[in-house]
């Protein structure tokens, strides 16, 4: 195989793994176990851009009281099962920071209802036959999962004084009959009374497993949470605002994307050609990461992908001005490029490496969206060294060796 | 190629800028920054109204229902949304508002409604702060590990440049800043940085090749050399920043121009007010 065959073939390989590339990112694909579907379907959307509801939650504890790990979790397990409540399909709760809750509700419509749900006071409720409550989590000072002395998993309570006054009068009154313990208007639990208890300690008996005690314990103490959870922060989105958003910034991204590689063919020719391919396997690329590390596409984290698309030629626009240079002083093609890219190389790394330390102190202080942003910068810089680097000189080192273009024209020289 | 005094007349290219941030301070001195909610606390309420509207019925909606605190302006391609801007309102307040302007617009849909918390706000100013510093003492210790002290403060002083005149674009025209002022802010120092790294690369570059020349020669040549391509990469990146603000949406406008404000600036500072910096502070080293 001579010189040229080879080139060409290098050249050909490239354009089959881009063309594969686009075909997984428009279509899908499926080899064996591995499945990969379209980007269309792939691509998690945030809030802002599918619509939905993100509240920012504040433990605040009651006075005399102080927050900790097991109360903060607990009030999660409570945020949680009232999120079950709603039916979200992908909802997101977790905890930021020592005294906060984040939730995120993706695809809400009714977002006055869920605000409700998941901003009422936890209302864990003990209720007799006859319907009085007799208990309410204020007085629930702790709930256990613990073993009987057969080995039967059940879950000690722990009532405080008024509660333990409240609770033998109830056990004497409801003597042999159920007790239900309600939350949030759901019965989680319907002992019977036993015993009458005077103490203010009491067991729930008849759990089938040290799971479900363990789960029946950590509700009644979430019920019984001792802090108040303040709404710092609503966000909703409504879902027509979103697709809204959605198709305005992707139709604007295309519009930016076509007139970066209608400049770069008419300002560097050929090699603005090529450098529009490395382009868009830059695009690809970095939405293949993107699918890959599982981000929520914001409408920042678009912006900052369009903002990169524009940035990541800059590589190439060093790089074929050096040859432009080498060029009019005479040199051949080849080693007109090498020299372009051997010089720009030192510049690019420079200048990358500045920006992605900005990106990184973004991500680092940045929270939500901006954090979404802060990480497509940072792919988006990574990448397109990568393809502006690598796969141009690739392309194009070969492209002068198969001897297919031999005018100096071209090459914008 | 055409070899532009650049360096002779610095002291005109820091009058300009100088003159624009001054405006822009005693802009904010005057009338204060327009902080948004995310940093004062407060709600916003997004409409689609479904129709045209005149402002002013809005305006006596809010005042009928004794709720004095608010901006109202028109939003949408074909101004038909609406976007008030107010205290934080409890939800009963909230959905009053929403019920008494239904009864005039009766196609009214809330598309998007923020609530944000004070003390939310006071942290946020606290961490855009901190971000910047840290991300310019960072990037001040990269570039003088590979260039000199000199210049690395010429870049970040460059780069403050940019900060401010960002910062001036909000004060004169008022644009409420809101979260994403941080990612702007950083995003325009990366890009400046990543300009006035081109442009320093090649002045090391040239001075290490030509002995007999002056600081400021040298500084022309190199700026000359890299012109074309500090032009034709802000274009790139204008495009299509340009192409997102006209195009992407209500949403990020402000955002956007934001963006092309300080990508402007940080193309302007690299060659106008970075390598004229560092030749002041060289002239003084001389040895350097």
């Amino acid at each position: 195989m001579n010189y040229r065959t080879k080139s060409l073939l290098k050249i050909a390989l490239i354009l089959i793994l881009a063309a594969f590339l686009a075909y997984t990112l428009l279509y899908g694909i499926k080899i064996g176990p591995y499945k990969q579907a379209p980007l269309s379907k792939s691509i998690k959307l945030g809030l802002d851009l599918q619509g939905g509801v993100y509240v920012l939650l504040e433990a605040e504890p009651k006075p005399g009281q102080e927050l900790n790990e097991e109360k903060m979790n607990s009030a999660v397990e409570v945020i949680r099962r009232r999120v079950d409540q709603l039916g979200v399909a992908e909802p997101l709760i977790t905890r930021q920071g020592n005294t906060r809750i984040r939730v995120e509700l993706p695809g809400v419509k009714d977002s006055q209802k869920a605000l409700e749900i998941i901003g009422k006071t936890a209302s864990l409720r003990f209720v007799g036959p006859d319907g009085t409550v007799i208990l309410t989590g204020d007085n629930v000072r702790d709930a256990r999962a613990i073993y009987g002395q057969a080995n039967e998993p059940m879950v000690s309570l722990k009532l405080d004084d008024t509660g333990a006054k409240k609770f033998a009068e109830a056990t004497k009154k409801y003597f042999e009959q159920p007790i239900a313990i309600l939350l949030d208007e759901e019965v989680i639990s319907a002992p019977v009374v036993k015993a009458v208890i005077t103490n203010g300690e009491a067991v729930i008996e008849g759990l089938e497993s040290i799971d479900r005690a363990a789960e029946l314990a950590a509700l009644i103490r979430g019920g019984a949470l001792p802090v108040d959870l303040v709404q710092r922060e609503v966000r909703t989105v409504g879902p027509t605002l979103g697709a809204d958003s959605l198709a305005k910034s992707v139709a604007a991204g295309k519009i930016g994307v076509v007139l970066v590689i209608l400049f770069m063919i008419l300002y560097y020719r050929l090699p603005g050609f090529i450098a529009d391919i490395a382009l868009m396997i830059y695009v690809m690329i970095v939405l293949t990461v993107f699918i890959a590390i599982g981000a929520t596409l914001t409408l920042p984290g678009i912006a900052g992908f369009i903002l990169s698309i524009g940035m990541a030629v800059d590589a190439n626009v060093l790089i074929f001005e050096r040859f432009k240079e080498e060029l009019r002083n005479g040199k051949t093609l080849r080693s007109a490029i090498d020299a372009g890219f051997n010089r720009a190389m030192l510049t690019i790394f420079d200048s990358n490496i500045t920006t992605i330390i900005a990106a990184v102190v973004l991500f680092y202080f940045g929270s939500g969206p901006i954090k979404g942003f802060a990480v497509t910068l940072i792919i988006g810089i990574l990448t397109s060294m990568f393809t502006a680097i690598v796969v141009t000189r690739v392309l194009l080192s070969n492209i002068i060796a198969s001897k297919l273009f031999v005018n100096k024209k071209l090459f914008s020289a | 190629m055409k070899i532009y005094k650049i360096m002779e007349r610095k002291y005109i290219w820091f009058f300009i800028s100088l003159a624009i941030i001054f405006a822009g301070l005693i802009s904010a001195a005057i009338n204060g920054l327009n902080w948004g909610i995310d940093f004062t606390g407060g709600t916003i309420l997004h409409y689609n109204m479904g129709q045209t509207y005149e402002l002013s019925e809005v305006r006596k909606t809010l005042t009928d229902l004794n709720i004095k605190d608010f901006e109202a302006k028109k939003a949408g391609d074909d101004g038909n949304e609406l976007i008030i801007r107010t205290v934080v309102l409890s939800k009963d307040e909230q959905s009053k508002i929403t019920e008494s302007l239904k009864n005039k617009f009766s196609k009214i849909e809330l598309i998007r409604a923020e609530k944000v918390d004070a003390v939310i706000g006071s942290e946020l100013r606290k961490q855009a702060i901190v971000a910047l510093i840290i991300a310019n003492i960072l990037m001040l210790a990269y570039i003088s590990f590979r260039f000199q002290f000199i210049s690395g403060i010429a870049a970040v002083l460059a780069l403050i440049h940019d900060v401010l005149i960002v910062i001036s674009w909000y004060a004169l025209f008022r644009v409420p800043i809101d979260s994403s002022v941080i990612a702007v802010i950083l995003t325009v120092v990366g890009y400046s940085i990543n300009d006035t790294i081109v442009v320093f690369d090649r002045i090391r570059e040239n001075l290490k090749n030509a002995k007999k020349v002056s600081f400021n020669e040298i500084a022309n040549i190199s700026i000359a050399q890299t012109l074309a391509r500090s032009i034709n990469t802000s274009l790139t990146t204008l495009l299509t920043i340009i192409a997102l603000n006209l195009f992407g949406g209500e949403t990020i406008k402000d955002f956007t121009m934001a963006l092309i404000i300080g990508i402007v600036s940080g193309t302007y500072s690299s060659i106008f007010i970075a390598s004229p910096l560092w030749s002041i502070w060289r002239k003084d080293a001389k040895t350097a």
